[in-house]
């Protein structure tokens, strides 16, 4: 477990290191000087020289990204060019509710999901199975941004259940906090759920031939206490890793979801910052993304580690 | 061994491996449909000058936002033009996504994997680390920061999209030569001395084709999905010019008075994404024997 442990924490420094090249790097794509593309469209002659000053572009590009690299280290992630505030704390202030929209989907992808995968194995090859095989398939090819359309239009327009669009804090109120969240939260968790499905379903499957769910079968318990008590256990297992996988697939499903439904959240952050011209704001995200989903990772694998007895030797 | 895997050993003696998938392809009406659907788009996108009713940047001030009739079948948008018109060449952007955006992604990844998983040691080390550190930032994220630093633009996006998607061929590719280096006809034909790039390119690359091309065949409805999201973000095909992605991202201002603005984009991209997903899988199970 140890060796485990320390083999699994060795790999994700050279990755944040990758990470924090690539996302220093894409301030290198940008066309022509990069204080003038950063200085935006008013191309202020002061703007640019401060910025010059600021991002040391005066300096070679090793010197740049160690200074750069350094600030972040310590928490500085650049300023915001537009709102003229730190990016830490653009990130900090949308950070939580792109997490509880997030948790809010991987609860709906597990309830629609779970059940669908363990029905699509129980009763394989049956019509069941195969209904549930095509609401996947329906779940991985339909546009999020088109299905919260098509809720909006429903919902929203013609029978006038649901806030079409914004964000209430749950510290505000709760019921109208779910109400602006259910539809955003069940588009993103749809295609999470038909991604579970499908990985329930074939964990199941292999778990229900195994010889100690036929022993189980042979001693007479009941087909329910098989498979949720006997199956469902073991086969859950590589569920924990998939659910943190499933959270880089919820990150980019929630940038458009949030821009339908206007939810000020992390997906919002970043399309406004694109359009301002806010690279170091841009950075910032990406950075924070990256990390969220190494640090899950890193989790998800220590959980596994830790209910799989396989592992713990 | 069961009597289906006989009847599939019976039968597939004689043919070539690539004979006997495409054989057990044509036996899948549901991977058949995908195709059907998918070569329906693709002449819609190269029949567009011939099949378009309208020109789909005509503006007709008279026609603004007029739901669908026999003049205007999918009805006209909020500028009077014709919604099937631009559909019909919206599909150009869609499927030019699809296909250009994985082709950069396999033209990148396949040499970078194979040199990986063949040479192994510091290189394989180093390209594994990056290809860690690229799939460790989610993909539409990654991909709005390249066309975003990139410049908005159809081109851009489908060079952000591929190189969003080179990670996962890399990998892919790497672990295929990895699993074939040390077959017996590898470790042959170095002994009669073929030089390294004569054994990647003659003797590993062949034989590791079959879960690349399936993979490409699945990561296509994602670029076309990826590239109909950058251009609903707006970073994709620029207006006037039809897109899918983008007809969508107008149709959200107009949800209430013009829904049929919506409707028809979201239900193009839904099915071309549909026909290769069912593709994909037809393709992945013809080719892997044990799924019969």
């Amino acid at each position: 477990m140890t060796t485990f442990l320390l083999r699994r924490l060795a790999l994700v420094l050279p990755t944040l290191f990758f990470v924090s090249v690539i996302v220093f790097g894409l301030q290198q794509l940008l066309p022509g000087d990069a204080a003038t593309a950063l200085a935006g469209e008013e191309r202020d002659p002061a703007v640019i020289a401060f910025l010059r000053q600021k991002y040391h572009l005066e300096e070679p590009l090793p010197v740049r990204y160690a200074l750069w690299v350094g600030g972040v280290v310590k928490g500085d992630l650049g300023e915001s060019i537009r709102i003229k505030r730190p990016v830490r704390d653009l990130v900090l202030e949308k950070l939580p509710v792109t997490a509880e929209l997030a948790a809010l989907a991987i609860v709906i992808s597990l309830s629609i999901g779970l059940p669908m995968g363990i029905l699509a194995a129980v009763k394989s090859n049956t019509a069941a199975d195969y209904a549930a095989t095509m609401t996947a398939l329906w779940g991985r090819s339909i546009p999020n941004f088109w299905l919260g359309i098509l809720l909006i239009l429903l919902f929203s327009v013609q029978w006038g259940l649901l806030p079409a669009s914004g964000f209430v804090s749950p510290a505000e109120s709760v019921p109208r906090n779910i109400a602006t969240l259910i539809m955003p939260a069940f588009v993103l968790g749809n295609a999470g759920a038909a991604l579970m499905m499908r990985h329930t379903r074939s964990a199941m499957l292999e778990v229900l031939s195994a010889d100690y769910v036929r022993t189980a079968r042979a001693k007479g318990l009941s087909q329910a206490r098989v498979v949720l008590h006997h199956a469902l256990r073991n086969a859950l297992l590589p569920v924990i890793t998939l659910g943190a996988l499933e959270f880089g697939e919820l990150l980019s499903g929630a940038v458009v979801t949030e821009q339908v439904f206007t939810i000020p959240g992390f997906g919002k952050l970043i399309v406004d910052a694109v359009f301002n011209r806010d690279y170091a704001v841009v950075q910032g995200v990406v950075l924070c993304t990256a990390l969220a989903f190494i640090l899950l990772n890193l989790a998800a694998d220590l959980a596994y580690a830790l209910v799989n007895p396989r592992l713990r030797a | 061994m069961t009597a289906e895997a006989l009847d599939i050993t019976v039968a597939d003696a004689g043919e070539r491996p690539w004979q006997a998938a495409l054989r057990r392809l044509a036996r899948r009406p549901v991977a058949l449909t995908g195709l059907a659907v998918a070569v329906f788009f693709v002449v819609v996108a190269l029949a567009a000058p011939l099949l378009a009713p309208y020109d789909p940047l005509a503006t007709d001030w008279r026609l603004v936002r007029k739901p669908p009739s026999t003049l205007h079948l999918f009805g006209t948008d909020d500028l009077g033009r014709d919604v099937l018109a631009r559909l019909i060449w919206g599909a150009r952007a869609s499927l030019m996504a699809g296909l250009v955006s994985v082709s950069i992604a396999l033209s990148l990844a396949v040499p970078l994997g194979l040199v990986s998983g063949y040479l192994g040691g510091a290189v394989d080390g180093l390209l594994m680390r990056i290809v860690d550190a690229m799939l460790a930032i989610p993909f539409l994220v990654l991909a709005i920061a390249l066309a975003a630093f990139l410049g908005p633009s159809l081109t851009n996006a489908m060079i952000a999209i591929g190189a969003v998607q080179t990670p996962i061929f890399t990998r892919l590719t790497r672990g295929q030569a990895l699993a074939v280096k040390h077959e017996d006809y590898i470790e042959a034909a170095r002994a009669v001395g073929n030089p390294d790039h004569r054994i990647l390119l003659r003797h590993i690359l062949p034989n590791i084709m079959a879960p690349i091309l399936v993979q490409a065949t699945l990561a296509i409805p994602g670029a076309i999905l990826a590239e109909a999201a950058l251009s609903f973000l707006g970073l994709g095909q620029q207006p006037p010019a039809p897109s899918w992605g983008s007809m969508l991202n107008i149709a959200t201002h107009f949800i209430s008075q013009a829904p049929w603005m919506a409707v028809w984009p979201g239900l193009a991209i839904f099915s071309l994404v549909l026909s290769f997903n069912l593709l994909g899988d037809g393709l992945r199970d013809a080719l892997d024997p044990r799924r019969g």
